[in-house]
């Protein structure tokens, strides 16, 4: 028999909550265990095995200088590196210090400033290495890790969807919450794979998964804006979980430009 | 000339997020103890300055993939006493419900793959398997519903999306809770059994005269509710809460670690505190079985906190069957309204850890103007370093790799979470 594929797990800045969504598959966790060599994933297990290792799921972001430097020693070790969820994929919620001054939020938190070693920013795993396949979400969606487990093990692509939101709202017969309670969604601009939670229970979505292939933003949040909602209100619901993906980031930042200098966003032709 | 030796765990295992433990002896003498948390700070404090109130439960949530319900509980009853909003009884019930589930995820997650592999002698809960293979689907069994429960109420289970101040977005439908009520009957007699394996265990002895702190409410086991008792006698409302325990920055940590003044001294928080304090108000399944399984209350050892951690699973299901069997037609409303202004307020809940405290300051705009959050794991790290001092000492007969593993195991006693605590670890003990 063939060795087991090693499988490691990695933590950066994070809450711990997509490697979590691997315990969490408690219908498949020991059959994955049975199919792959867990080598390293410190939240599960005490013994470590070492590199190099056929697949990597990367979760956090890069908020060190010594992260920076762990990541790519990383790569490095890592045939197939996989980034799982928001803050991997886009720097996650901590994001926002980069439209803010960190030594003020240093500051603010800690009574020592001078203890913390900490990056003005906090950005995605693929701005300091090359990243294989991202999986997204805040958090990632369980049953699209095990499906990205299986595909690595049979040796194709994951299906994972990159359309939006919007598509499984219509699949699944869920009222649409921008027409009927006139709220700000980005449904139309976020990639699919929650299984449209939010609408579902009666709410807007927020961009868990980031944006979808080729959205958008700046037509979605103008007809928005011209429906009434405030600019500053928009930039605050783009700039969140997913708000420094590059396209959640260009529009919040053209929004808050043009709400500065009193312009309505442009409207949809 | 004296021995002098170092422990050492650069990485811990088995517990949320990232820290070490650094222990430095110098022959018997412990001369240092150190648990170093070097998760990455990541500012939720900061950012959550100028965000609006509808946001909080969902960025709060972010703090822990563990626990993100606790954040949103907290969060939710801080701004609603900032706004002066009241919520229904069915919201009340719903949310204790929620709580419930957080609790079976969680414990089910430390006892089952976490805590009993210390005991039993296996790396991991993996390696466990292949000896105990079906007390591991027992327990990945008990998550699987804790989850559910999540599912149905909040949404998902990690960063649950139906949580918003005043109550929720949509009322669950009572028949998507009535499907869950065989789960939740399998999962009070599993963990029962739960309780009964755990309890079996031999504990490390290790008897400390903790000051446990936790919630305490007259009628009913602690989580959402309660005042903040400690076992001296303290007595407060959250309101208090600052004027009693605060945080200290320690050179080692991105955490803050907290203790009780005017003392100064160390404090425990968690399940082992709670059924310490609450015992009387543990419901009757729950109770009873705590008074027969063999462990002692109240007890002084943390090495059985995995018991109380059990008893705490017991009456997670037990409320659970009752409330889901109370709740007979949706809730409405879902939430009660509010209109955002300028105030403040604090509140404490009974996080899966321990209490957990968020307070909040509204603006003049009715966005937030300051955010504090005080996790468990920070107010427990103070207790920890204690424990291991006094623990230490007892382990110098084994070799450094085993005494290591039981100072490991100390540690996982108080199922740290680290992710939780960066406003809060590497294990390494130094025999010099």
């Amino acid at each position: 028999m063939a060795a087991k594929p090693k499988l490691a797990v990695f933590k950066f800045a994070s809450c711990d909550g997509c490697q979590l969504s691997l315990l969490d598959a408690e219908d498949e966790l020991l059959a994955v265990a049975d199919a792959v060599e867990i080598a390293y994933f410190l939240e599960a297990r005490t013994r470590t095995l070492e590199g190099p290792y056929d697949v990597g799921l990367v979760e956090g972001s890069i908020t060190t200088a010594h992260d920076a430097e762990r990541i790519r020693r990383i790569r490095d070790q890592c045939q197939f590196l996989v980034t799982i969820g928001a803050c991997a994929t886009s720097g996650g919620i901590q994001s926002l210090r980069n439209w803010a001054d960190v030594n003020e939020f240093i500051s603010q938190v800690y009574a020592h400033p001078e203890y913390i070693k900490t990056l003005a920013t906090s950005t995605p795993v693929a701005d300091h290495v090359i990243v294989d396949f991202e999986l997204r979400g805040c958090p990632i969606n369980k049953h699209q890790l095990v499906e990205l487990v299986a595909a690595l093990l049979q040796g194709r692509k994951p299906r994972v969807p990159r359309y939006s939101v919007c598509i499984d709202c219509k699949r699944k017969h869920v009222v649409c919450v921008a027409v009927a309670q006139g709220v700000a969604c980005l449904g139309p601009v976020t990639q699919a794979g929650c299984g449209v939670i939010c609408p579902a229970y009666h709410r807007e979505c927020f961009g868990c998964f980031g944006p979808k292939e080729q959205p958008n933003l700046a037509s979605l949040l103008g007809h928005y804006a011209n429906r009434g909602a405030d600019a500053v209100q928009l930039v605050r619901l783009t700039r969140n979980f997913n708000g420094y993906a590059p396209e959640f980031r260009e529009a919040s930042d053209d929004l808050e430009t043009a709400a500065a200098l009193g312009n309505t966003p442009d409207a949809p032709s | 000339m004296t021995e002098k030796r170092t422990f050492e765990v650069k990485a811990l295992t088995r517990v949320e997020g990232e820290g070490a433990l650094y222990v430095r002896l110098e022959g018997d003498r412990v001369e240092q103890v150190e648990l170093n948390i070097y998760e990455p700070p990541r500012f939720f404090e900061s950012f959550l300055r100028g965000r609006e109130i509808r946001e909080v439960p969902d960025i709060t949530a972010r703090i822990c993939g563990i626990c993100p319900v606790a954040y949103q509980m907290s969060a939710c009853h801080a701004l609603e006493k900032a706004l002066g909003v009241t919520v229904t009884p069915e919201i009340r019930a719903l949310r204790r419900l929620l709580y419930c589930g957080e609790w079976i995820e969680s414990h089910a997650l430390h006892i089952y793959l976490l805590h009993a592999p210390d005991f039993l002698g296996y790396e991991s809960g993996i390696s466990m398997a292949a000896d105990h293979r079906a007390a591991v689907e027992r327990g990945l069994r008990i998550k699987k519903i804790g989850n559910a429960l999540l599912e149905v109420l909040g949404g998902r289970a990690i960063h649950p999306i139906n949580v918003t101040v005043g109550g929720f977005y949509r009322a669950p439908r009572p028949a998507d809770l009535q499907r869950l009520i065989p789960d939740l009957e399998w999962g009070l007699e599993a963990s029962v059994e739960t309780l009964q394996w755990v309890a079996g265990f031999d504990f490390p002895d290790l008897e400390v005269d903790y000051a446990c702190v936790a919630l305490k409410h007259p009628d009913e086991y602690p989580m959402n509710e309660g005042r903040v008792v400690a076992s001296g006698g303290l007595d407060i409302s959250a309101e208090e809460y600052e004027t009693h325990f605060q945080e200290r920055h320690m050179p080692q940590s991105t955490a803050l670690h907290s203790v009780m003044v005017p003392q100064e001294t160390p404090y425990l928080v968690g399940p082992l505190a709670r059924v310490n304090l609450c015992f009387e108000q543990l419901p009757p399944r729950a109770r009873r079985e705590a008074e027969t399984c063999g462990v002692s209350w109240p007890s002084r050892n943390n090495f059985q906190s995995i018991a109380a951690r059990a008893v705490e699973l017991i009456v997670a299901f037990e409320e659970a069957l009752r409330l889901v069997r109370a709740y007979s037609t949706e809730a409405t409303p879902s939430r009660a309204p509010y209109e955002p202004h300028s105030g403040e307020g604090c509140h404490a809940t009974e996080a899966p850890r321990g209490l957990i405290y968020h307070r909040y300051r509204l603006g003049e705009d009715g966005l937030v103007a300051e955010a504090k959050i005080v996790p468990p794991t920070s107010q427990n790290q103070g207790q920890i370093e204690e424990d291991l001092r006094q623990y230490v000492p007892r382990v110098l007969a084994y070799d450094d790799a085993e005494a290591t593993r039981r100072c490991e195991h100390l540690i996982r006693n108080y199922d740290p979470c680290i992710s939780c605590s960066t406003h809060f670890l590497k294990l390494q003990l130094d025999r010099k």
